[in-house]
């Protein structure tokens, strides 16, 4: 079954309105799309991230599923006795990690590398902001090359972290990149993940409008834009195939992407921004590579 | 009934989380605590427990595990040690201030560096305010048993804490002693089926669990109840405790256990097998009448038995095995806190002994207590540093001795 | 000690409710205004609403202006052009 927009229209809501996340807030968008699909039969986990503000301050929640906080590294652990404990109690239900990028490619990395090393029954969902948000705008692992944030003034020296290539490496049955530029394609991949078992993990494009420099109304634009400038690209790994799931028909130029946002904007040169496309183009032919074999892993 | 065995304190415990139909068992392999993990892996190897067995990558992963199975309603049991429990040491508070009956068994040892694998209570001490129930036990028997005991106290609605059982290092866990190991029905009929409270992770009743919570709704009310619930199992231990003496006809004692202490003048009080050797030590100490009070159960404080059982003794020894730097032993700190502002309060003497393993004998227990016989009523604060090297104690510093 | 009560236990335990936050349509410095004559019921402005604010209303979109924070998504993915942003109080 392939859901449509009025599919998703008609499901009941996991995501409450009211919520705390800015407006504008690609995460929000990350998680009203997913938990539609995922539907209210699925425990969350949250590790520190936006999303531990997002659902709201005791004694309310926006969120109307189950959903349990945990410490900022134990993400993937917690879900795993959770998941554990459903074997024992019976239960069918999604188990879902949703984490944002420092919880998942920095300080939470060890328990992801263990929950997918041991296959644990999960869905695993990173929402990738690309720098600590919620503590106000700090580099993480997964900040991109040459953006800035309060800790790196500069721009960033070091390139993203290839954490969803990472994951696959442990041999798990799905991983898949997303953004909210593209929610069917979101969408769709949600759904495939909730009818596997094992470990699946989705990484999510979530364009951050305070943290990334752009005003409110860019998210889904610059969600788009990053895929069409082939910047973040659009892939699945099924059972170590993988699949590029949207190719730009005529890839756009970086900098229509990076100079929309004061974070690129502030620490760029041409040359930077020449330097930076020629390192896009070029994993961009590496993942069409990958693409062509039967089996990356 | 039962059957007696030879094993060591490690295995008990591991006996102890099967027979408590422990569901979910998230471990990570520390020394000494290995046999522990090793252990019940043979048994669910064997078919002889059934349990989901995750063999996680860290200690913060185990009680990160340990928190999302309880809060999904299942009995949950970890063990570790050490520089294992302080790595868990985040997820530690976690579940407590989660309001999760986890049961997680601690075999004390040193904190490094340098390394040291050997005993001491140093481990459990730094974990002491984190809202976990800890008892320290003295055989591999009474762990067996007070695993058992403590689930019932732990979930029991009005608790609703963690708990830890604290057994020394190599001198219980890796110890052979005989063990009394009860039939699987005995210990059924003692503790039920673990039946969770109403706010666990269910889809058809969603709740949020430890979302924020801004200074003027419930932080400080939660901590208020996490206390109240502290002081609840006290109450709680003594009656689960009696009940167990009379189903098992084996009694370990309640919060506390006296030896000999009603007509003594001087009183032993210490955790753990230092608590046995201070027993054997009793008989030979003809300075003074002495008793001895072992205290079990060191948070929340048994401070009622404490001045109820101390308050008339002319001096108290405190026999510590860990050190809070700067200050004193913390057993000796719980004490005097307690006895404080009573009339004629006994004149309490503080030893730090056997940190890292260092032996700590009877002889060594009885030349203790008769140093703290001597020790002059108006000297401020006594704590002295037990069985440190010559070249140290050739220095005649205070303290020392 | 007083005699022993029942005592109510404080947990740390959070129910669903629209809201958690407050109204957070007060937050809002633009307005999202549908004009339903250019509507072509594509979804998008339902699809791409980060909070969940756009409402079914009969076979119409409608904005939950109690909630809408004014972020000025639905603007910018409307195919039609439907949509503009009015200032507040304006």
């Amino acid at each position: 079954m392939v859901l449509t927009i009025k599919d998703l229209m008609s499901r009941e809501r996991t995501y409450l309105p009211g919520s705390a996340s800015c407006p504008g807030c690609g995460a929000s968008l990350a998680f009203k799309l997913a938990s539609k699909v995922l539907g209210r039969n699925t425990v969350y986990v949250v590790p520190a991230c936006c999303f531990s503000v997002i659902q709201g301050p005791y004694p309310k929640t926006c969120i109307n599923a189950p959903l349990i906080n945990i410490a900022f590294a134990a993400a993937a652990a917690c879900a795993s006795g959770i998941t554990r404990a459903h074997k024992i109690t019976g239960r069918k239900a999604n188990v879902v990690v949703w984490a944002g990028d420092g919880g998942t490619v920095d300080i939470g990395l060890q328990a992801l590398s263990g929950a997918a090393e041991r296959n644990e029954d999960m869905i695993y969902v990173c929402y990738d902001n690309e720098a600590y948000m919620n503590t106000g705008i700090q580099r993480s692992g997964s900040t991109p090359q040459k953006a800035w944030t309060k800790t790196t003034l500069g721009g960033k020296v070091q390139p993203k972290k290839e954490v969803p290539l990472i994951v696959a490496m442990h041999r798990v049955p799905y991983v898949a990149t997303a953004s909210v530029g593209y929610p069917m394609d979101l969408v769709r991949k949600f759904e495939k993940a909730s009818r596997m078992e094992g470990f699946r993990y989705i990484h999510i494009l979530s364009p951050c409008p305070p943290g990334w420099g752009m005003s409110s109304n860019k998210t889904a634009e610059m969600g788009k834009l990053a895929v069409d400038t082939c910047f973040f690209p659009l892939y699945e790994i099924e059972h170590g195939k993988l699949r590029v799931t949207v190719k730009p028909r005529e890839r756009k130029p970086l900098k229509n992407y990076l100079l929309a946002q004061s974070r690129f904007r502030r620490t760029l040169s041409e040359a930077d921004v020449e330097e930076l496309e020629k390192e896009v183009v070029k994993k961009w032919n590496q993942l069409l590579e990958l693409e062509k074999l039967d089996r990356i892993v | 009934m039962g059957e007696w065995k030879l094993i060591n304190a490690n295995q008990a415990a591991a006996h102890a989380a099967r027979l408590a139909r422990a569901a979910v068992i998230p471990a990570y392999p520390i020394t000494p605590q290995t046999t522990v993990v090793e252990t019940i892996e043979e048994f669910i190897h064997e078919g002889i427990m059934d349990a989901e067995y995750i063999r996680v990558e860290s200690e913060h992963s185990a009680m990160a595990a340990a928190i999302g199975a309880s809060a999904s309603g299942v009995r949950t049991f970890t063990a570790t040690s050490s520089q294992g429990l302080l790595y868990m040491g985040e997820v530690v508070f976690w579940a407590a201030g989660s309001r999760l009956p986890i049961g997680m068994v601690i075999v004390d040892r040193a904190v490094g560096p340098p390394w040291n694998i050997h005993t001491d209570h140093q481990d459990a001490m730094s974990q002491r305010d984190s809202g976990w129930i800890q008892m320290f036990v003295s055989s591999a028997q009474e762990a067996l048993d007070s695993v058992i005991t403590m689930y019932k106290v732990a979930e029991n609605p009005e608790v609703l804490l963690p708990f830890m059982v604290c057994i020394d290092a190599f001198i219980l866990s890796h110890t052979y002693m005989p063990v009394n190991v009860p039939d699987q029905a005995e210990v059924d009929s003692f503790l039920p089926t673990y039946r969770p409270p109403h706010w666990m992770l269910d889809p058809d009743l969603p709740v949020d669990m430890g979302n924020l919570v801004m200074p003027m709704e419930d932080y400080m009310e939660m901590r208020w109840s996490i206390h109240t619930s502290m002081e609840k199992a006290k109450e709680l231990l003594n009656q689960i405790s009696r009940e167990f003496a009379e189903r098992f006809g084996r009694d370990h004692g309640g919060l506390v256990k006296a030896v000999d202490l009603e007509d003594a003048d001087v009183a032993i009080v210490s955790l753990g097998t230092l608590s046995s050797e201070a027993e054997y030590a009793l008989k030979r100490i003809d300075t003074a009448k002495t008793g001895l009070l072992k205290v079990r159960m060191f948070r929340p404080f048994p401070r009622e038995e404490i001045i109820k059982l101390l308050k008339d003794k002319d001096v108290v020894v405190v026999l510590d095995r860990s050190i809070s730097f700067g200050h004193s032993g913390p057993l000796a700190m719980e004490v005097r806190s307690a006895l404080y502002g009573i009339d004629e309060a006994p004149k309490v003497v503080n030893f730090i002994v056997g940190l890292g393993g260092r032996d700590v004998t009877y002889k060594d227990i009885v030349s203790m207590v008769n140093f703290a016989i001597k020790v002059p009523e108006d000297e401020v604060f006594p704590c002295y540093w037990y069985g440190l090297k010559d070249r140290i104690r050739s220095l005649r510093l205070k303290g020392v001795i | 000690m007083s005699e022993s009560k029942e005592v109510e236990m404080v947990l740390p335990i959070s129910y669903p409710s629209p809201g958690a936050m407050g109204k957070t349509g007060i937050w809002r410095v633009f307005k999202p205004v549908i004009d339903l004559s250019k509507c072509i019921k594509c979804w998008q402005c339902w699809l791409y609403c980060p909070e969940d604010t756009v409402v079914m209303e009969g076979d119409h979109p409608k904005i939950d202006y109690e909630y809408c924070k004014g972020c000025g998504v639905c603007k910018e993915v409307c195919r039609a052009g439907a949509i503009s942003m009015i200032r507040e109080g304006g």
